[in-house]
């Protein structure tokens, strides 16, 4: 299969008093059609950073981003976005959350397509009885689980996921990566998903992606994931290859993370 | 729904209930001598008030003289209250007994003159004190709705653009503090200069003070409404901008909902603002309302005119009273937030 997302020389610089900072530079990437991909580094890294670029919300600098042969310029209902805090809007029922999207990009269809649309993906979260709930009355994991929902129900191109269970208690981020799992696996979206838990990348990317530290942050290694699918939490906990994974990724963090730095100031 | 939601309640009580058994009687207990002193504190605190007010009012009254007597204590007032909630019930006896006269005489005269048009007469009897109530709420509500109509929408453009609330700023600064005593003649004179239709659905002096309502309440809610759009999380926007969602829908489902809150504010302190401007404005205009009224009875000058001004005040006061808990019961209804601010 050919590229389907191409991230290349992406740099991101903001302007300061004493010249630009730059955040991110030539950060380059490739995803395959139906590829996860887990993006993973220190906090304030500027991975965050990258996705939002990719999700529009944030102006590129330099490089571009091209998603299915065309360069992107602006946000769109292309990219799913699950963000880090649900975002669900409070005068709003989850169902109509999850509404608003579907009606935005399915504006050809019936008003009970539509309807079902949005009905199945809250289903296939867990949600099927709470759907007619508002946000408050909401546990933070259920609104995580609309978020979800919200995101693939619009059947997007791509699934963006910024730190979506970093602000759940460990049992509940352990059920919601399980969740995303279950639709992901139904819908095979290609999707890029910043993390800073190693497990959670392992247990969920096909290939994760090593970010150096900022400033000039940009790839310092990638590992892939062969674990076969559909995965198995507990299966994956016995195999020695996991937690093989899981020191190259940790070894990367604690001391390769800063390799890029160090480098620039050797020279 | 959840496990998450099972495990962590299912468990503590469990646990906990064979424990301490006495426990929830002392809780029962604690909960009513609280229940108690909440409400001691919330009806009798208010009750002792009054009756200190109601008893140094009366005080007060017996030893000051003004040129028309004594002034009315608290029992004079509420007699001339009663005297006028009377009137009102005497006065429309009144009516309904002309109106049965006038429709037992057209009948007589249709009778004897097949084919001839009875003239169609009104009563003319003066307004009440409760017609006066009325004429007011009709006015300030008139005012009201003509200050948000322009209030919200203008507030909505100013939250969204910087430009535009530059633009605006300096005409908010300058007529926010503009009283409607200066208002008022300009409004009358143009009312009366544009105001000349051939069957008028308003008198000008109820159309003069509802526009002066609507120019000086105006702002509470354009600058409410302003702050509640330009303070919208950026999450809600970020939705917003990745559903690519249009202008109008955007303002619609995301802007306006976000801002309710704080443009209910505002528009519970326009109502407010509105009602104290509108005794001002028909007090000049001559809208027969309770400004007016009060102006009547001041001219007047006769012994009961102190009291019956008091009968207004307190009206006043109790209806600008209700006008505030309804927009917060509408506020309750309709913002998501349930009226927290």
């Amino acid at each position: 299969m050919s590229d389907y997302v191409e991230l290349f020389n992406l740099t991101k610089t903001y302007p300061t008093p004493k010249g630009a900072a730059v955040i991110v530079q030539d950060f380059n990437l490739r995803i395959k059609k139906g590829e996860f991909v887990a993006l993973i580094g220190h906090s304030g890294c500027g991975k965050s950073t990258v996705l939002s670029m990719l999700a529009g919300l944030n102006d590129i600098s330099g490089g571009g981003i091209i998603l299915a042969g065309k360069e992107l310029s602006d946000a769109g209902p292309d990219r799913g976005v699950v963000f880090q805090s649900p975002c669900l809007l409070p005068w709003m029922t989850a169902f109509e959350n999850v509404l608003l999207g579907v009606n935005q990009v399915f504006f050809t269809a019936s008003k009970t397509e539509r309807r079902q649309i949005a009905e199945y993906y809250l289903t296939v979260v867990g949600l099927g009885d709470a759907m007619h709930k508002r946000p408050p009355e909401l546990s933070q994991g259920m609104k995580q689980r609309v978020g979800i929902a919200r995101a693939f129900a619009l059947s997007p191109k791509m699934l963006l996921l910024d730190e979506p269970f970093g602000m759940l208690d460990t049992l509940t981020r352990i059920e919601l990566q399980q969740v995303l799992l279950d639709v992901w696996q139904r819908t095979k979206l290609t999707a890029l998903m910043v993390t800073h838990d190693v497990d959670e990348a392992i247990f969920l990317a096909d290939r994760v992606v090593m970010m150096t530290n900022g400033p000039a942050a940009g790839v310092g290694d990638t590992l892939p994931i062969s674990f076969p699918r559909p995965r198995n939490r507990a299966a994956l906990l016995e195999n020695t290859e996991y937690y093989r994974c899981r020191e190259y990724l940790i070894t990367f963090l604690e001391e390769r993370a800063h390799r890029k730095t160090s480098l620039a100031k050797a020279a | 729904m959840t496990h998450e939601a099972v495990n962590t309640t299912v468990q503590p009580v469990a646990e906990s209930a064979p424990v301490v058994p006495q426990k929830p009687r002392k809780h029962a207990e604690l909960r009513m001598t609280d229940a108690l002193r909440r409400l001691l504190s919330n009806m009798g605190a208010p009750l002792v008030s009054f009756a200190i007010f109601l008893f140094a009012w009366s005080q007060i009254a017996e030893h000051v003289k003004v040129n028309f007597g004594s002034i009315p204590g608290p029992l004079a007032v509420w007699h001339q209250g009663v005297i006028l909630w009377d009137e009102h019930w005497a006065e429309r006896a009144k009516e309904a007994e002309f109106y049965k006269d006038l429709a037992k005489h057209r009948a007589e005269f249709l009778a004897t003159h097949p084919g001839q048009t009875f003239p169609d007469i009104k009563y003319s009897g003066p307004p009440t004190y409760l017609d006066q109530i009325c004429t007011s709420l009709e006015t300030v509500f008139t005012g009201f709705l003509i200050g948000s109509l322009i209030a919200v929408p203008a507030g909505i453009l100013c939250g969204l653009s910087r430009t535009i609330h530059n633009a605006f700023n300096p005409f908010i600064q300058i007529f926010k503090p503009v009283s409607p005593l200066a208002w008022l003649p300009i409004v009358m004179i143009l009312v009366s200069a544009l105001y000349n239709p051939p069957h008028p659905w308003f008198e000008k002096a109820f159309l003069s003070s509802a526009i002066t309502v609507a120019m000086c309440s105006l702002w509470p809610t354009l600058i409410n409404t302003a702050l509640g759009v330009a303070s919208i999380d950026k999450d809600y926007l970020n939705v917003a901008r990745v559903l690519k969602l249009g202008w109008w829908k955007k303002t619609w489902r995301i802007v306006l909902p976000s801002a309710l809150p704080y443009i209910f504010t505002g528009l519970r302190l326009s109502l407010g603002v509105g009602w104290m401007v509108l005794i001002a404005a028909e007090m000049l205009a001559q809208n027969p309302g309770l400004g007016k009224f009060v102006w009547d009875m001041f001219q007047n000058g006769s012994s009961d005119t102190l009291a019956q001004i008091m009968v207004a005040v307190f009206t006043i006061g109790i209806i600008g009273f209700a006008l505030d808990r309804l927009m917060l019961l509408l506020q309750r209804l309709v913002s998501y937030d349930g009226g927290k601010i």
